[in-house]
């Protein structure tokens, strides 16, 4: 029982991943129509939007302190950074806390970038075939990611968690199991928090404001909202802003956990395509529902017991293929996906 | 363009291509092993747009095949005998196979379901040959020769040497003529023409399937699937009947890599490589005969040669100019060549994309539409 239940809570944190990226894929595809395979990589710009603030605050000062001699007998140079120079112990948190408050940076970049996105490539692609789409975007993710590593290099880049949550925590104990039986590292759970809030904050802002329903009505029939006088172009720019953000922090808060590479997103892309299938094109609450549904199953199929399972019917590597079967198996036995409305894509 | 000069389109390419050691040899790239891939990924592009360009329907899929062409042909070595051509009929048969279970499912699905099908596909194989099957593929090692290998069919082989691949008797690395021409040292070998002749081979086929009935509806299902539908026609065993023949050409394309070089790995499955033959196929011109080669060639060409461009070679290039223009220009086209490469081939892809849907084909012939308008003006 507690390891069941240590493996779906393992799975929440990577089916959080899941969930706010196909979230955004989602409310690009349900507001402008576009298949975007640039997503996984707006995905990575969020995690390098990190990266990049955590070079920042950490520029040095250089200062060479002749009292002390490195291995080499040379005098040892020290590097300081500015904020801990200019802030004292002040400077030393935010460096410490470098990825949390890299959002505040990783949210405006992203929906800039979101909104260049739109308006300088796929505006010009709503008319053309959905291949076309795919192929541009793809093309897109590709200079994007080699643009990230021409500045970034090839090799993976990690990044610490707040020292606060480093380390981990025992849930087991406190529902009544033995110690260490199910124990869970913070930041997983403050990145399953995390992503929680985002998908509740992208949930209320549609519901509750007036923006949001405007979206909303267009999500329903564009040509009607256009008929009345609602600029409604630039609401779903704004949305694919907004759609950029939700992965762009994904991919910031994510960092810890795996140090981030130029091609994470596309690692990420493939998978987030077939939670979107799953749950249901143009479908938010299908999104999340499949995202936290495949990354629980992923991370159950990697139990010892139903490998065993599995293999004794011949499947033994079930964890390898589970999300791609569940995705077979749905796209054939429900087309239009979990929470999907009928004939949705259906050319 | 009523009338289609394909006897002549076919004997212009056969001569290119089997003059291709002597033509490719100013660009530098007119040694075997690159004019091979050449060959092969101009076979597996070509198999592809039978697919994608006549129907339409992207898969992302292909690399599958690709692979189990590979690791069917390094089976037959290892089993039976290094001759290729057991090899070669068994990759092409098991991608069959393969392709007829894989787009009898994914077919049932059209537009971005079909793609995302076909990439679920291509993961899980790559999965599975990573894990699963590795008393089949060798897992992450790569399947490969060794010297115990039973090859039944084969004479004894010589103490502790791996034998190679031949085509009775001819081995396919073995360079027969090596003449110079014009100050240039060219390769003739056994391995480029095995290639060639596949290659034109599947040219033929390729003009064959165009010309036909069943091209015209592969047509007609790329143009207005519904209408097709309505007619009382079912699209579905065309579509399928097109998948697997390119599943084929790809299998035929895995089994002369694993000739090239015996060796089969399960990265030649990641979905990235199916990406490729997308790349090319878009590149060089979806629906159209000669494209798919050209976008082939064009990919290898930078993959090999523009990739190994560096800061020196560059430097090389500008010296005759201002030491500052130079520094400036080399720091300007730095980034695009050597590692960086791909963001040349990513851009290059975005700009075919977005403003020559055609391809380099289409480009090819808008320019020369421009040309012939002029000369007609001027009359």
């Amino acid at each position: 029982m507690d390891a069941i239940l240590l493996q779906i809570i393992n799975g929440l944190d990577k089916g959080s991943a899941y969930a706010l990226i196909a979230l955004g894929l989602t409310l690009i595809f349900g507001t402008l129509g576009v298949v975007n395979f640039a997503h996984g990589a707006l995905f990575m710009l969020g995690a390098f939007c990190a990266v990049t603030f955590s070079k920042i605050l950490s520029i040095s000062q250089v200062v060479i302190d002749p009292t002390r001699t490195d291995f080499l007998g040379n005098p040892l140079k020290v590097n300081t950074p500015y904020v801990e120079v200019w802030f004292g112990d002040f400077g030393t948190a935010l460096l410490d806390w470098s990825v949390p408050l890299s959002i505040l940076m990783a949210i405006p970049v992203m929906i800039l970038i979101g909104i260049i996105m739109e308006r300088g490539l796929i505006k010009h692609f709503y008319n053309r075939p959905h291949a076309d789409q795919i192929l541009v975007t793809f093309g897109l993710a590709i200079v994007i990611q080699e643009i990230v590593k021409a500045f970034f290099g090839a090799n993976p880049i990690p990044q610490a968690a707040p020292d606060a949550f480093i380390g981990s925590l025992d849930l087991g104990v406190m529902v009544g199991f033995a110690e260490n039986a199910i124990i869970y590292p913070y930041w997983r759970l403050i990145y399953f928090a995390f992503s929680a809030l985002i998908i509740a904050g992208v949930f209320a802002f549609l519901r509750f404001t007036t923006f949001g329903m405007v979206v909303r009505a267009g999500m329903a029939d564009r040509e009607t909202v256009g008929l009345l006088g609602i600029n409604i172009d630039r609401r779903f720019t704004i949305m694919f802003g907004v759609a950029a953000a939700v992965a762009g922090l994904a991919g910031v808060m994510y960092t810890p956990i795996n140090p981030p590479n130029y091609h994470m997103g596309m690692d990420f892309l493939v998978l987030s395509f077939v939670v979107v299938v799953v749950g249901g094109m143009g479908s938010l609450p299908g999104a999340v529902l499949a995202g936290f549904l495949l990354g629980v199953l992923e991370s159950l199929a990697s139990m010892p017991e139903i490998k065993n399972l599995f293999g004794a019917i011949g499947l033994p590597a079930i964890d390898q293929i589970i999300i791609y079967l569940v995705a077979v198996i749905v796209l054939l036995v429900r087309p239009r996906g979990l929470l999907g409305k009928a004939g949705m894509m259906e050319e | 363009m009523a009338k289609h000069n394909d006897k002549l389109v076919l004997l212009i390419f056969s001569i290119i291509v089997l003059l291709a050691p002597l033509l490719l040899a100013p660009t530098g790239a007119a040694y075997p092993d690159l004019m091979q891939r050449f060959a092969i990924y101009g076979i597996f592009a070509i198999g592809f747009n039978i697919l994608f360009g006549l129907t339409g329907y992207l898969s992302f899929g292909h690399a599958a095949f690709l692979g189990v062409g590979s690791y069917s042909a390094v089976w037959m070595f290892k089993l039976l005998s290094m001759n290729i051509i057991p090899g070669l009929i068994l990759a092409v048969a098991m991608a069959g196979l393969f392709s007829l279970l894989i787009g009898y499912v994914s077919l049932r699905r059209s537009g971005i379901y079909f793609s995302i099908l076909t990439l679920a596909f291509a993961q899980m194989s790559y999965n599975l040959a990573y894990s699963v099957l590795t008393p089949l593929t060798n897992g992450e090692t790569g399947l490969q020769l060794r010297l115990d290998d039973p090859r039944i069919l084969d004479a004894a082989p010589v103490e502790g040497v791996l034998p190679s691949t031949n085509l009775f008797g001819l081995e396919m690395r073995e360079v027969f003529w090596n003449p110079t021409f014009m100050g240039y040292e060219l390769q003739f070998n056994y391995g480029f023409y095995v290639s060639a002749f596949f290659l034109i081979l599947s040219f033929y086929i390729a003009i064959r399937i165009f010309r036909s009935p069943f091209g015209m509806m592969l047509r007609a299902i790329k143009t207005n699937q519904t209408r097709l539908n309505y007619t009382g026609i079912s699209s579905r065993p065309y579509t399928l009947a097109a998948f697997v023949i390119s599943g084929m050409f790809a299998g035929l394309a895995g089994g002369l890599l694993a000739t090239m070089d015996p060796l089969a790995g399960a990265e030649r499955m990641q979905w990235t490589v199916g990406g490729e033959v997308v790349l090319m196929v878009v590149l060089g011109g979806m629906g159209t005969l000669t494209g798919p080669v050209l976008g082939a060639v064009f990919i290898k060409y930078f993959e090999n040669i523009f990739s190994k461009i560096n800061a020196v070679v560059l430097h090389g290039w500008f010296s005759f100019m201002p030491t500052w223009l130079e520094n400036f220009i080399v720091m300007i086209i730095y980034p695009f060549v050597g590692k960086g490469w791909h963001l040349t081939l990513g851009a290059l892809f975005m700009l075919v994309v977005i403003f020559l849907p055609g391809g380099l084909v289409d480009g090819a012939k808008r320019i020369g539409g421009l040309f012939r308008r002029k000369t007609k003006q001027e009359a």
